[in-house]
C-alpha cells in the first residue's frame, strides 16, 4: 500500500482510500480529501515536515503522520 | 418584526470584510459563552431591527471542533430567520462543501458568491442562475472589499427571512437516500418537515451530539444501526465517510455545469511568493527576519516609545509636546547630573546645605584645591538599586578612561556649569512645549482642594496609578496587534504555523505561539493578548498559560537585583533565567497535555494555506481597535481592584494600637507586613521564609519591577547597603530558589487580566495563575532542598518531597502520549 507521505514531491496522485476513524478521518476527508481526489505535494516545511499539497485548487498543509492515513496511487 | 440573520463560511472567505460591510460600526465583540472563542453580533446598516451574528469560520458541521459545535447549536437552537453562506468565488469546490450541509438544516440560505471581482479579472465565469438551482437557494454575486453587491444580498436576505425556502437539491445514493428516508419515519416525524433531512443525515453519521440530543428509543436505534450497517457494506466505507464524499461528488458535478475555468499560466502571483517564504532554505531565515522586524518595531522602536510615553508622560511628570525641546532638556539634565556627582566626589561637605546658594557653592568651589586630581563617588542605579563607584577627574579627563566607571564631566566643568546655569535642577517645562502629566494635574487639583492625605494618597497611588497600569499597556500593545493583523490578513501567520509546527506540537504548542513566546520576552500582557491569533483552543489555552514563564522586561532589574546582590554580578543568572523560562514552556507544555482537562478527542492538524493578498487597511484597523479596547474593558477592572488592594494593604497599618496611614518606609508596618508574616512559613521549605522576602514577592504581583523597590526599603535599614544586607538575608541556594520562584509564579496583575480576557472564563483563569504559582513553588522548593543537599546541608524530609516531585515530573515528562496521529497510525490496515 502506496500512501501520500511516501509520495515524492513535484508528483501527483488519486486517492484510493482514507483510513483511520472518528475525528481525523473526518477532518481529512472534510477538507476535501475523498476517494478519487488529486493531490499534487507541492513540497515539504524548512523542517521537513508537515507537507504541503494542492487538492481541490487550494493549498493544504498536512502532517506526515497523518499523511501516512491517506492511501494513493 | 425583528430578524436574526447569521453569517456562515469558512475561513479566509471574506466573512469578516463581509460582516464589517453589512454592519459597519454597530457591531459588538465579545466571547461565545465560556469559551475562548470570539463572538461578533451587531445590525444591519439602514435596518437596525436586523440582527446579525457572526459565526466561527469553519469547513464542515461535524461535531469533532469546538468552532463547529458553537456553529451549529446556534443554528439548531437559536433558528435565525436566515443564513447569509459566504464562499470564496476563487475556491467554490472546498467552499461549497459547507453550504451542502447548511442546506440541509430548513433554514432559509443565501449564498454569497465572494470575490466576483477576481473571478472576472481571471477570465473566469460563474453561471450564478445555474448554482443557485443547483443549490435550491439564492445566490448572489458579490465583491465584500469593493462593496459590490452588498445591497442586493441584504435585500435577498431581508425577503428570504419572510417565507423564503431553501431545499438541498443533491441526493445521496439510493441505498443512503433509502435509510435516511426510514430513519425520518422511525425517528424523528415528530419534528417538523424541513428539519428532519439534517437530524436524519446527523442520525445516518451516527453523530454522538445530536444521538445524546435526541434521545431515541433503544429499539428503533437498533433498528436503524442495521439499516446503516447494511449501506456501508454496500459502499464499502463508513456511514460519515459514505456522506462527506458523496457530498464531494455533488460538488463535482455542480463545478462542471456552472463553473467556466480559463486556462492560464500555472503559477499564480501568490504561488510565486510562496515559493520564496516557505523555501526550503529561505523560509526560516525570512521568517527570523520577519520576526525581528516584529520584534523591533513592536517592542523596541516605536512600542516602547508609546509606552514610555504612556506611563512617564501620560502618567507620569509629563511629556513635550511633539518632543519639543527634549533633546535640548536631556542634554541639560544629564549635564546637571554629572555636574552634581562631580561636586559631591571633591566636596561633600558643600551640598549638605538645606538650601543651596548657587553664588555661595561657586564661590567655595573656586577657593577649593584639591589633594588629588582624582576623587571617587558612589552612584546608585535607580533600577536595580546597584551601587557603583565611579571616578571624578579634577581638571581634565584622560583619553584612555574607562567610560564605565568614569563621570564624563570634571570637576572645572561642573564649576563652569553651575556657574552658568545656578543650582537648581533643571526643569522640562523651561524646554520646548510641556505638558503635564495626569498624576500632576490631579496632585494639582487635590491640593487646591485640601483634601484628606489618605484621600490623596487613594486617588493618586491606587486609582491613578492604577488606571496608568491599565492604560500603560495599550499603545504598544496597539502597534503590536496592527502587525499581527497585518500578518493574518495577508497570509503569512498560516505559513508561521506551518514553518514552526514540528517543533511546536511536541510541546503540545501551536507554531503561532512562537509570536506570544517572542513578544513575552518584553512584556506577557501583549504576548497573552497575541495568542488570539491561534486556532485551535486547547492550543490557545496552553499558550495563555505557559507565556508569562518567559522573563519579560519588568523582570530584568530583578534578576539584575540578584545576580548583584548574591551572584557577585554573575553573568550566567540572567543567562539561566531564561532557561529557566523556557524548560517551565516545554515541561509545562509536555506534562499538560497529558492532564484530563487538555485530553480530548484528538484534532489533526490539517490547515488551508491561504493566497497571499494585501490585507485590507480598513480590516486591519478595526481588528486592531477592537482588540486593544476589549483589554482595556475586560482586563481593566481586575488590574485596577488589585492595584487599590496592594495599595491599601501597604500605606495602612496599626502602629501603637491605632490604625493610620503610613510613609513608604514604614512599610515593615503595613497590613501588608502582617500578611507576609502570616504566609512566610509557606516559603520556608524553599529557603526564604521571610515576611521580607514575602512582601516583596506580593509587590511584584502589581509590577515585577516593584519587587528591587520593596527590596529596597525592607533592606536599606541598618548598616551596610541594600546589596549587602540582601547578600546576608539569602545564602546563593535560597536566593536562587526566590528568584525562580518569582519569575515562575503568577505575572503582574496586567498579565492575570490579560488571561481573564483571553480565557473567558473564571475556572480556566485561576486554573492558569494556580499551575504557575505551584510550579514556581516546587521547583523553588527542589532547588532550596536538593541544592542545599549537595552543599551537605541535607534535610531529609524536605530532600525526600523534593525528590518525590521530581520523580513525578520526569514520569508525567516520559510518559506515552497518544497524539491523534500517533494512535491512528497504529490502526494501519
Amino acid at each position: 500500500m502506496k500512501t501520500l507521505r511516501e509520495v515524492a514531491i513535484g508528483e501527483s496522485v488519486k486517492v484510493v482510500k482514507i483510513h483511520g476513524e472518528g475525528a481525523v478521518k473526518r477532518r481529512i476527508m472534510d477538507m476535501g480529501i475523498t476517494k478519487g481526489t488529486e493531490i499534487f505535494v507541492q513540497k515539504s516545511a524548512p523542517l521537513g515536515d508537515p507537507l504541503q499539497v494542492t487538492v481541490r485548487g487550494y493549498e493544504l498543509s498536512i502532517r506526515k503522520a497523518d499523511a501516512e492515513l491517506i492511501e494513493v496511487e | 418584526m425583528e430578524i436574526k440573520i447569521a453569517l456562515a463560511g469558512n475561513p479566509n472567505s471574506g466573512k469578516t470584510t463581509l460582516f464589517n460591510a453589512l454592519t459597519g460600526s454597530r457591531q459588538y465583540v465579545g466571547n461565545w459563552p465560556g469559551v475562548t472563542v470570539e463572538k461578533k453580533e451587531g445590525s444591519l446598516k439602514k435596518h437596525p431591527d436586523v440582527k446579525i451574528v457572526d459565526l466561527p469560520g469553519i469547513y464542515s458541521l461535524s461535531p469533532y471542533s469546538l468552532e463547529e459545535v458553537i456553529a451549529r447549536d446556534y443554528l439548531i437552537d437559536e433558528r435565525p430567520n436566515v443564513i447569509i453562506n459566504i464562499i470564496d468565488g476563487t475556491n467554490l469546490e472546498r467552499n461549497l462543501f459547507l453550504t451542502t450541509q447548511l442546506t440541509e438544516l430548513g433554514i432559509p440560505v443565501v449564498v454569497a458568491v465572494n470575490m466576483m471581482d477576481v473571478v472576472i479579472r481571471e477570465g473566469d465565469k460563474i453561471n450564478i442562475e445555474a448554482l443557485s438551482h443547483a443549490l435550491g437557494c439564492k445566490v448572489v454575486a458579490i465583491s465584500a472589499l469593493k462593496g459590490s453587491g452588498i445591497d442586493e444580498l441584504i435585500d435577498t436576505a431581508i425577503k428570504q427571512a419572510s417565507g423564503g425556502e431553501t431545499v438541498p437539491m443533491h441526493t445521496f445514493s439510493g441505498v443512503v437516500e433509502h435509510t435516511i428516508a426510514h430513519i425520518e419515519e422511525a425517528a424523528l416525524h415528530n419534528l417538523p418537515e424541513e428539519r428532519q433531512r439534517w437530524y436524519a443525515i446527523k442520525i445516518f453519521e451516527r453523530d454522538s451530539k445530536v444521538m445524546e440530543k435526541l434521545s431515541i428509543n433503544k429499539d428503533i436505534l437498533a433498528h436503524i444501526e442495521k439499516d446503516i450497517k447494511n449501506a456501508e457494506n454496500q459502499l464499502d466505507d463508513d456511514s460519515e465517510g459514505i456522506i462527506t464524499s458523496e457530498r464531494y461528488v455533488y460538488i463535482a458535478e455542480v463545478i462542471e455545469r456552472c463553473y467556466q475555468r480559463k486556462r492560464r499560466a500555472k503559477l499564480s502571483t501568490s504561488d510565486k511568493i510562496d515559493k520564496v517564504l516557505t523555501n526550503k532554505w529561505l523560509g526560516l531565515p525570512i521568517f527570523a527576519v520577519i520576526m525581528y522586524l516584529v520584534y523591533y518595531i513592536a517592542m523596541v522602536t516605536i512600542g516602547l516609545s508609546a509606552t514610555d510615553w504612556a506611563n512617564e508622560g501620560l502618567f507620569g511628570d509629563g511629556w513635550h509636546l511633539f518632543g519639543d525641546g527634549s533633546a535640548a532638556y536631556e542634554e541639560q539634565a544629564e549635564m546637571y547630573n554629572n555636574s552634581m556627582l562631580a561636586l559631591e566626589a571633591f566636596n561633600p561637605e558643600l551640598l549638605e546645605e538645606e538650601e543651596l546658594d548657587a553664588e555661595v557653592v561657586v564661590n567655595s568651589m573656586r577657593a577649593f584645591t584639591p589633594e588629588e586630581k582624582t576623587a571617587t563617588v558612589d552612584v546608585e542605579d535607580e533600577e536595580t538599586l546597584e551601587i557603583t563607584q565611579m571616578t571624578v577627574y579634577y581638571d581634565s579627563i584622560p583619553e584612555d578612561a574607562d567610560e564605565e566607571t568614569t563621570v564624563p564631566v570634571s570637576f572645572l566643568e561642573a564649576m563652569a556649569f553651575i556657574e552658568e546655569n545656578g543650582i537648581e535642577e533643571p526643569d522640562p517645562a523651561d524646554y520646548g512645549t510641556w505638558v503635564r502629566g495626569v498624576p500632576v494635574v490631579v496632585e494639582d487639583w487635590l491640593s487646591n482642594a485640601n483634601t484628606a492625605e489618605w484621600l490623596n494618597s487613594l486617588i493618586l497611588d491606587g486609582i491613578v496609578a492604577g488606571i496608568g497600569a491599565v492604560l500603560g499597556f495599550v499603545p504598544q500593545m496597539l502597534v503590536l496587534f496592527l502587525l499581527l493583523a497585518f500578518l493574518e490578513d495577508c497570509g503569512y501567520m498560516a505559513r508561521i504555523a506551518f514553518i514552526l509546527d514540528r517543533i511546536f506540537r511536541k510541546f503540545g504548542l501551536s507554531g503561532k505561539s512562537f509570536i506570544p513566546m517572542l513578544v513575552g520576552t518584553g512584556c506577557s500582557v501583549p504576548g497573552i493578548m497575541a495568542s488570539r491569533t491561534i486556532e485551535n483552543e486547547r492550543d490557545r489555552k496552553m499558550t495563555i498559560i505557559t507565556t508569562s514563564f518567559i522573563p519579560c522586561s519588568a523582570k530584568i532589574p530583578f534578576i539584575a537585583m540578584v545576580a548583584g546582590a548574591i551572584f557577585q554580578g554573575s553573568a550566567w543568572v540572567a543567562t539561566s533565567a531564561y532557561f529557566v523560562g523556557m524548560a517551565a514552556v516545554v515541561i509545562s507544555g509536555i506534562m499538560l497535555k497529558k492532564t484530563k482537562a487538555f485530553a480530548g478527542d484528538p484534532a489533526p492538524f490539517l490547515m488551508e494555506l491561504p493566497s497571499y493578498h494585501w490585507p485590507s487597511i480598513s480590516n486591519v484597523l478595526r481588528s486592531t481597535f477592537e482588540r486593544g479596547w476589549s483589554f482595556i474593558r475586560k482586563a481593566g477592572t481586575i488590574i485596577l481592584l488589585s492595584t487599590i488592594f496592594v495599595w491599601f494593604t501597604s500605606y495602612f497599618g496599626v502602629v501603637d494600637g491605632t490604625f493610620r496611614m503610613l510613609e513608604e518606609e514604614e512599610l515593615d508596618l503595613s497590613i501588608l507586613a502582617a500578611i507576609g508574616n502570616a504566609i512566610a512559613w509557606i516559603f520556608k521549605p524553599l529557603g526564604w521564609g521571610t515576611w521580607q522576602a514575602s512582601v516583596a514577592s506580593f509587590t511584584g504581583l502589581v509590577a515585577k519591577e516593584n519587587i528591587v523597590g520593596t527590596m529596597g526599603i525592607l533592606y536599606g535599614a541598618g548598616d551596610g547597603t541594600v546589596y549587602q544586607n540582601i547578600a546576608a538575608a539569602f545564602t546563593t541556594v535560597s536566593g536562587y530558589s526566590f528568584l525562580a520562584f518569582n519569575l515562575l509564579c503568577a505575572p503582574c496583575f496586567a498579565a492575570i487580566g490579560a488571561i481573564k480576557r483571553e480565557m473567558n472564563n473564571i475556572k480556566w483563569t485561576w486554573f492558569a495563575v494556580g499551575y504557575q504559582c505551584g510550579l514556581g513553588y516546587v521547583v523553588a522548593l527542589m532547588i532550596n532542598q536538593i541544592g542545599n543537599a549537595f552543599l551537605g546541608d541535607v534535610n531529609i524530609l524536605g530532600l525526600a518531597v523534593a525528590i518525590a516531585i521530581l520523580a513525578y515530573m520526569l514520569y508525567m515528562l516520559f510518559k506515552p502520549y497518544r497524539t491523534s496521529s500517533e494512535s491512528l497510525a497504529g490502526h494501519r490496515v
